[in-house]
């Protein structure tokens, strides 16, 4: 069979492209996805004919032109618009062997009218067709680079249209508040329901609560997709990548006994109770004339400021004194540890009355690995507890939180504005900052909810 | 015809076509312009006809009328001669959503129109019908012909037919052909305009029957007074001299919409008879009926046609039913228990021409030289169709004059502009009217500073006679005198609060512009601290106020529209080839394909073009312009 041009396919000029779906290497199962107009012409240039819609057909694919057998392949058909992208759409699952991939993939080559596809080009084109929004579809990215299970289940609710649903919920709330404030001003001589300006403030309130109450999340999405942020902090030498290496299990920082070691930020990211934790060793705090030193001082105060929590190490041997520069940076996030606790009798630990009497004590030893468990567990639960399921679909990029901030400063104000036509142009900023989220904007929504709520007309 | 070379028998500059609202604007704005203008009606005892509402203004549309006027136009001078009732609407809510408005006196306006329009220098009226459009070998509009035969040669044409169409009259099961009752319509222009390849529409719309205002009960009803003293629309009119009247309201009653509900079927608009779409913001009483079914009485204002005149319109039942049907309808609506009918409400049918084929100075991209302005366009409304008509006209005497470059106004400018920009890239898929909510800048333009923000465009177009012109100069100095003066005076926090104002004490001068934002300081208030302000004359005095209650709002409206202006300056090359641009959706490209729209901004603003597409749409101009 040949594949000749397609006259017909001429005047729409988005080609067709593919790629592997699957990661590189060889795998048992490999997948390339063809998404366009040509799709259907592609599958039955290399299999003699298509599937039934979405029913798995089992072929022989060849090359095209010389007829070479290049693998027996499993191959799903997707006409558009019920596909992933909204065009038609090919899934070829062939033999995962790099051979097989390389002459399927160079086949695809071959043949006019496709290219090879962009990276998120698949997800761009479901995008421009509607069949997802932005929010679903940086759900898409983040579900493809989760790797935790706090990640995957978030982006999961995201693709699924959770937050998307959430944001254009409020977006339609305030479409229809200002609706009925516009229909107050445009219509004055209308008979129309008395107190519409009056329920219009009382819906605003209720969209500006829920606006907070989402904001102040304390960060829990973003910190599930980016990671929840533990700074290890303390004096030099008290043991603090010791600890980093014992909790990672792994020799990620530098570890070597001369004090003043790390005088960077060392981050490790590792799985916690599911959810991606960032370890940030810092360098000790201490006053010093080495230049590198101070600014890794400097900076060890800047990963202190921007944690979720702080583990702040002192050397168990000098407890209970402490450093007034590490002292000070203690805060309600931070957890004491003791370390070298194998190197003192145990009734030093004990917290000498009056002396920090709120401080949560671990006692600890790096060297030994006594009492890392019961921190592991102790993070675990703590992480589970500030990040885990609320009922609610959490906040996840700062993209989303700058609109969301916007749009509830708007709303603010227009709680304090005196006239209607005040009150409506913040409405209407806010409208436009939840539009700007999910992609949504339209001013036509407005006129729409006028005639459809009211008898205008007089 | 006697020869190959048709004879013509006059030469204008511009010829206008229809002595409607927008026929009459665009008339007089050619003129103005210094184009010799002649405008072509089948009666002139029909200019300046208001053939449904005798109103003109309101929420939207008064802007417009003050912005025509700020061009010099003529509806807000004919109105206040004509005027018997004046209202400015929402009274109660800021400046910038008031809205004048005046019910007039029919034949008052019809004569003061075409009083201004006879001493208008360089403007012909002829009385005739124009059947087709003639154009040169180029395709470039020459002249029209009328329905005699005649030849009329002109650089260019403005049309301005409103429903006359094709238009098709409809009461209850009987069609009657007419632009308006008493009129026939236009089915030559209407075939001209499908042989130029025009994308036409059909739309409707409808007017109640009209009442015997002696045999109203009129001292049953509740009655609404115009505002006294009533203020004028057009910065000319020193005072309103025309006796004023009140208006009656009434309702419809529970036994009416039982009458209505009993004969749908006799209805057009649910019978099928008519398909075409009407406003949704002027439904007919039926419509109404069916749709806001739990609704037990529906308002009517009884709005008189005028001082000698006993017809009344009951503005609120426009209707299509059977002529018996909409007399018994009346007899359940108090007040109108016993009224004579003097003819029944129809629903009109008519052709327009999508206006999506026009560019912003209202030229079709198909022919050059012709012009379409008003219902045509497919818009509802005198104001809208004057304001049309005002930019038309505008530019077909640049066209005429010398191809000099078109007259625009954008969304940050005016009303005028919002709605032009609305047709040109959204179209009318049911008849267009003007509200303060399509003005994204409505906080800036207002009906009180529209000649702030016009009259100078309009000097520099040479649209604008020397009285205004005049004026203009002297109003503009005193605004400017007396901002520097509200600005030059100042005063500590604690020196207010000897005077018994309060403010925050935190060590800040305050302006006299900055203060009179404050709620309950007004300029008496001030001029009790600083008696120079005594000096400003009070209409000055009220247009500071105005800008100081908003001036907030307005430095955030400023990065809005310096956002816009940049989109609207990127422009999208005529040649660019939306098929070559890779990565837009099938329903984005067919619609730039469709639209060509201008700008970036425009394509923002058309239906079916998302955000994503104007990113690879920016990304790809960007990249070829590099």
């Amino acid at each position: 069979m040949s594949f000749a041009p397609d006259a017909s396919v001429a005047a729409d000029a988005l080609p067709t492209i593919y790629a592997p779906a699957t990661g590189p290497g060889a795998g048992a199962v490999a997948v390339i996805r063809i998404s366009g107009t040509r799709a259907g012409a592609v599958v039955t240039a290399l299999a003699g004919h298509l599937p039934e819609p979405r029913r798995a057909m089992v072929a022989a694919l060849r090359a095209p032109e010389s007829g070479d057998p290049l693998d027996m392949a499993l191959i799903l058909w997707f006409p558009a618009p019920a596909s992933y992208t909204g065009e038609d759409v090919a899934e070829l699952h062939i033999h995962g062997g790099r051979a097989v991939q390389q002459g399927v993939l160079d086949v695809l080559a071959g043949l006019p009218g496709l290219r090879l596809a962009e990276p998120g080009e698949f997800t761009r084109r479901a995008f421009e067709n509607g069949k997802l929004d932005l929010t679903a579809a940086e759900g898409v990215a983040d579900l493809v680079a989760a790797r935790t299970a706090g990640q995957r289940r978030q982006a999961l609710a995201q693709m699924a249209g959770g937050l998307g649903g959430l944001y254009d919920g409020w977006r339609d709330a305030l479409v229809r508040v200002l609706a009925h404030l516009e229909a107050d001003i445009d219509f004055p001589d209308e008979d129309l329901p008395a107190g519409i300006a009056q329920s219009a403030r009382d819906s605003l309130a209720q969209v500006t609560r829920a606006l907070v109450e989402h904001i102040d999340d304390d960060g829990r999405g973003e910190r599930v997709r980016d990671g929840f942020r533990i700074a290890i902090i303390g004096a030099p030498n008290a043991g603090k990548s010791s600890i980093l290496n014992r909790l990672a299990r792994r020799d990620a920082a530098i570890v070597a006994t001369t004090a003043g070691t790390t005088r960077d930020v060392v981050e490790v990211r590792m799985d916690l109770a599911g959810f991606e934790v960032v370890l940030a060793d810092t360098a000790g705090l201490r006053e010093t004339g080495d230049e590198i030193e101070r600014e890794g001082v400097r900076r060890a105060r800047l990963a202190a400021e921007a944690a979720d929590m702080r583990l702040i190490v002192v050397d168990a041997s000098t407890w209970p004194a402490i450093d007034p520069a590490v002292g000070a940076l203690v805060n309600d996030t931070a957890l004491l540890l003791l370390n070298k606790a194998d190197l003192v009798a145990a009734e030093k630990l004990a917290v000498p009355a009056g002396v920090a009497d709120n401080w949560p004590i671990r006692a600890v030893s790096a060297m030994t690995g006594a009492g890392i468990e019961a921190l592991l567990a102790t993070l675990g639960r703590t992480v589970a507890a500030r990040l885990g399921a609320a009922e609610s679909v959490p906040l996840t990029r700062a993209r989303h939180r700058a609109a969301l901030i916007e749009a509830r400063d708007a709303l603010f104000r227009s709680a304090e504005a005196d006239v209607p036509e005040l009150v409506a142009e913040d409405v209407r900023l806010a409208v436009r900052a939840l539009g700007r989220i999910t992609g949504r904007v339209d001013i036509d929504d407005i006129l729409d909810v006028i005639f459809r709520d009211f008898c205008i007309g007089k | 015809m006697d020869g190959p070379e048709p004879l013509y028998k006059d030469f204008y500059d511009v010829i206008v076509v229809g002595g409607g609202h927008a026929g009459c604007e665009a008339a007089s704005a050619s003129a103005r312009t210094g184009a010799a203008t002649a405008l072509v009606t089948h009666r002139l005892d029909t200019i300046g006809e208001m053939s449904c509402n005798p109103a003109i203004g309101g929420l939207g549309k008064g802007h417009l009328v003050r912005e025509i006027d700020a061009l010099d136009g003529v509806m807000g001078r004919v109105i206040d001669r004509a005027g018997i009732q004046f209202r400015v609407l929402n009274r109660s809510k800021g400046p910038a959503v008031r809205g004048p408005r005046a019910q007039a006196d029919r034949r008052l306006y019809r004569a003061a129109m075409q009083e201004v329009l006879s001493g208008q220098p360089g403007l012909a009226l002829i009385a005739g019908g124009v059947d087709d459009i003639m154009l040169d070998r180029n395709g470039r509009v020459c002249g029209v012909r009328l329905d005699n035969g005649a030849l009329l040669r002109a650089g260019a044409v403005v049309v301005t037919t409103g429903t006359f169409l094709r238009g098709l009259i409809h009461i209850g099961e009987v069609r009657v052909p007419a632009g308006r009752v008493g009129e026939a319509p236009s089915t030559g222009l209407a075939a001209t305009l499908e042989r130029f390849g025009f994308t036409l529409g059909r739309l409707k719309t409808g007017t109640p029957p009209r009442l015997d205002g002696r045999t109203i009960d009129w001292a049953s009803l509740e009655m609404q007074a115009g505002d006294d003293p009533p203020v004028p629309f057009s910065a000319l009119t020193k005072r309103i001299t025309t006796p004023q009247i009140s208006c009656g309201i009434t309702f419809t009653s529970p036994a009416a919409h039982d009458l209505i509900r009993a004969n749908l079927d006799r209805a057009p608009i649910y019978t099928g008879q008519i398909a075409s779409s009407g406003p949704r913001y002027c439904p007919s009483i039926e419509d109404k009926v069916v749709r806001f079914a739990d609704k037990t009485r529906h308002q009517i204002f009884l709005e008189p046609e005028g001082l000698d005149d006993d017809t009344v319109y009951p503005n609120g039942i426009s209707t299509s039913l059977p002529e018996s049907v909409q007399r018994d309808l009346l007899t359940h609506i108090p007040g109108l228990e016993h009224a004579a009918m003097v003819r029944p409400g129809y629903a009109i049918e008519y052709d327009y021409v999508d206006p999506r084929e026009l560019g912003p100075s209202l030229q079709t991209r198909r022919i050059a030289g012709l012009f379409l302005a008003g219902q045509i366009n497919g818009t509802t409304g005198y104001e809208e169709a004057a304001a049309q008509g005002l930019v038309a006209g505008v530019n077909a005497a640049r066209l005429a004059g010398g191809g000099l470059d078109d007259f625009t106004l954008d969304r940050t400018q005016a009303y005028i502009g919002v709605m032009i920009d609305d047709l040109i890239t959204r179209g009318a898929d049911e008849p267009y009217r003007m509200f303060t909510s399509r003005a994204e800048y409505r906080l800036t333009m207002r009906a009180d500073n529209a000649d702030t923000r016009l009259t100078s465009a309009g000097l520099a177009v040479g649209c604008i006679g020397p009285e205004r012109a005049r004026k203009f100069a002297v109003r503009q100095q005193a605004l400017q005198d007396a901002m520097t003066l509200c600005h030059a005076l100042t005063a500590t926090p604690d020196a207010l609060a000897g005077q018994g104002l309060a403010v925050n004490q935190d060590g800040q001068r305050r302006s006299a512009f900055q203060l009179l934002a404050y709620p309950g300081i007004d300029f008496a208030r001030l001029a009790m601290i600083w008696p120079a302000l005594r000096a400003i004359p009070s209409a000055i005095a009220e247009q500071i106020g105005i800008d100081a209650t908003y001036a907030g709002y307005l430095a955030r409206q400023e990065s809005d529209i310096r956002a816009f202006r940049r989109d609207e300056d990127l422009l999208l090359p005529a040649d660019l080839d939306y098929a070559e641009v890779p990565g837009l959706s099938n329903e984005a490209r067919q619609r730039l394909i469709a639209g060509r729209p201008g700008t970036l901004g425009q394509a923002g603003r058309m239906t079916g073009v998302t955000p994503a597409a104007l990113t690879i749409l920016l990304r790809y101009v960007r990249r070829r312009a590099a």
